[in-house]
């Protein structure tokens, strides 16, 4: 749907600087692109680390940005609980949504059924993103979500899994 | 079992006081942050309070990061570092040379009750304690220490913090079953934004 490319130039206008992240086969296709665009790259081994680690870059000034799968997103609930609700720290995310273009590889795959309202659950707003027309309204919503200082999720639809 | 008997932790966290710096950075969560307040406080101690268990190292790992003019100091309990292992690999993939961890290792989840942790004999079927600086070393971390006692470690503090970077230290601590958990010294997002405004971070 996006290149590297395109969604670095879109962190890099909402002046993210850090992205801290775990791959999968959609989101990970752009890693390189980041780090060509001068953003730092944070590899974690468990994506509930992604939080934290980003919680103590915002807290001592940079502007990370989480970037993980749905799945990651499940396994990581009480790290965003705390970092984006206790501690109130404005973390925006990007999230691939698994399965939601193509279930040919996951028949029946249950990100579907979990997904959005595990993120209604966790309180993050968020922009079901399914096409590449969409470009210019995931780079208003970061900017938008950054400006209120607000957590906001960029919901990304993903093909295989 | 690793560290049922050893330095009082207050005491450990007493001498760490002495010799740590006005510009650094002190993350302390569970039962490192309920005796470290004792103690006093600093504009730059960061209350892990309330935490999500084990993410202490995640977190001085992204200041550390973000701040490579301070040097960062995680006390760190052996259940969270158990809850979080993956983060000593984290932690070494990004290199902070101003990231130090210490870990107050007594084998017990403390502030439950001191219920063995799975690294301990005596929560294991079979076998010793895991060695923590082992597997802090075989992950990457360029100084690694260990101590089982006060004076070991009291000779040694001034060196450990200024080793290069990253920085594990494992101290066998005894566990203190009746402690309980720490008090949260108030509202948390309050408390953040004072932090990043002594941080000069962002504006308050």
């Amino acid at each position: 749907m996006f290149t590297g490319h395109q969604v670095a130039s879109l962190l890099q206008r909402s002046g993210i600087s850090h992205v801290v992240t775990v791959p999968d086969s959609t989101v990970g296709q752009w890693q390189d692109g980041i780090v060509e665009a001068g953003i730092r790259l944070v590899r974690v081994c468990r994506e509930g680390e992604a939080w934290a680690v980003a919680g103590g870059l915002y807290l001592g000034g940079a502007s990370p940005l989480v970037m993980i799968q749905c799945t990651g997103l499940f396994e990581s609930g009480d790290a965003l609980r705390n970092i984006l609700h206790d501690w109130k720290l404005p973390i925006p995310s990007i999230v691939g949504y698994r399965s939601y273009l193509n279930q040919d590889t996951l028949p029946g795959d249950t990100c579907l059924v979990f997904t959005e309202p595990i993120l209604d659950a966790w309180r993050i707003p968020f922009r079901l993103i399914t096409g590449p027309e969409q470009y210019d309204e995931m780079a208003d919503y970061l900017a938008q979500c950054l400006e209120a200082g607000e957590p906001g999720a960029l919901l990304v639809a993903e093909g295989k899994a | 079992m690793s560290g049922h008997v050893g330095i009082q932790l207050v005491d450990a966290l007493r001498v760490l006081r002495a010799a740590r710096q006005d510009r650094d950075i002190v993350i302390a969560g569970m039962g490192a942050a309920r005796e470290w307040m004792t103690l006093g406080s600093h504009p730059l101690d960061w209350i892990f309070v309330p935490s999500s268990m084990g993410q202490a190292t995640s977190l001085g790992l992204g200041m550390a990061l973000a701040r490579p003019d301070h040097r960062v100091i995680v006390l760190n309990g052996d259940g969270g570092m158990l809850m979080n292992l993956g983060s000593l690999v984290t932690i070494t993939a990004q290199a902070p040379a101003n990231l130090v961890t210490l870990l107050f290792d007594n084998g017990a989840y403390e502030v439950t009750g001191a219920q063995p942790t799975p690294s301990t004999p005596a929560g294991r079927v079979e076998g010793d304690a895991v060695d923590f600086a082992a597997l802090a070393r075989a992950s990457g971390f360029r100084s690694v220490y260990r101590f089982e006692t006060l004076e070991s470690w009291a000779g040694l503090v001034a060196e450990v913090l200024a080793a290069p970077g990253p920085t594990f230290a494992v101290l066998d601590v005894a566990a203190m079953p009746d402690a309980g958990g720490p008090r949260s010294p108030g509202p948390a997002a309050e408390r953040a934004r004072r932090f990043m405004a002594a941080l000069g971070s962002r504006p308050s």
